[in-house]
């Protein structure tokens, strides 16, 4: 994986935010991960077969997709299962979209959400991970890409 | 009065479900059914016989592209909006070629669906 490979995944996560909430998120300095946990309350994770083989993730607290949910859906009082959900269908959008620049056999799965933080997200061993933390309002959270 | 629109919603995604549905509110429209997978998705079709279906392509059980397919040949005028995150043109083509009406990307607007939808209604339904 190279810098526009990260590119492109960043360029997608920012579509996403500026596209949905009308508002633009900030992506920092993507490092590469080391066994420091990089996990807030809800993950949805997404694995990629095919040409590229990987994952990605993304995880962010409650606070923030509360805040995404209500304006995709307009209403105030919001069930778990939708924050849930929307994590999830977040880190399928991103990865979905990349797609316009790798082509129809870049292959990625339903999402797996995980609540709650975890001790880490598992991601293989044998190739290098990426973390690129994001702001959104004055929310952060975090893109995880693992492509091979 | 005219006959409401029937319309079958189809994406594992409850948010993309309940957004697609409120969007949609101000057509003359009922939705007859929401499914959150491709097997779901087809037992409601048979069971409804929707004359719009808005689809997802990657779910659980049964990929979009074929449950497009299987509707086609219980129902072969039923209109077709694959809505998915599979942005590429390659995707958008095949869905089109399979018999899709429509292909809208996400993510989308409140606006995009609901000119998409209206695109869609004003071809003789």
């Amino acid at each position: 994986m190279n810098e526009t490979d990260l590119h492109f995944f960043i360029d997608s996560t920012m579509n996403y935010f500026e596209e949905i909430t009308n508002q633009k998120a900030s992506a920092g300095i993507p490092y590469i991960k080391d066994e420091a946990p990089v996990v807030l309350e809800y993950t949805g994770i997404i694995g990629i077969s095919g040409k590229r083989k990987g994952s990605i993730y993304i995880t962010a607290n409650e606070a923030m997709l509360s805040e995404i949910a209500n304006i995709i859906l307009g209403i105030d009082k919001l069930g778990k299962e939708d924050i849930k959900d929307l994590v999830g269908e977040i880190a399928n959008t991103i990865s979905g979209n990349v797609r316009q620049a790798y082509g129809s056999d870049f292959m990625i799965s339903v999402p797996v959400v995980v609540e709650g933080q975890a001790r880490d997200i598992k991601l293989p061993d044998n190739i290098q991970s990426f973390v690129v933390p994001l702001t959104w309002r004055d929310h952060k959270s975090f893109l995880v890409v693992c492509l091979e | 009065m005219q006959d409401r629109i029937k319309v079958l919603i189809v994406d594992d995604s409850l948010i993309i479900r309940e957004a697609i549905h409120k969007h949609l509110k101000q057509f003359n429209i009922e939705v007859v059914g929401t499914a959150e997978d491709g097997k779901v998705a087809l037992e409601m079709f048979k069971a409804t016989s929707p004359d719009i279906v808005t689809l997802d392509i990657t779910m659980p059980e049964m990929d979009g592209l074929t449950v497009l397919e299987e509707m086609l040949k219980i129902k072969s005028d039923v209109k077709v909006m694959v809505v998915t995150a599979l942005s590429d043109k390659a995707t958008g083509l095949k869905a089109i070629k399979l018999g899709a009406k429509s292909f809208l990307p996400k993510p989308f607007t409140p606006d995009k669906i609901r000119d998409s939808f209206q695109r869609l209604i004003g071809q003789n339904l």
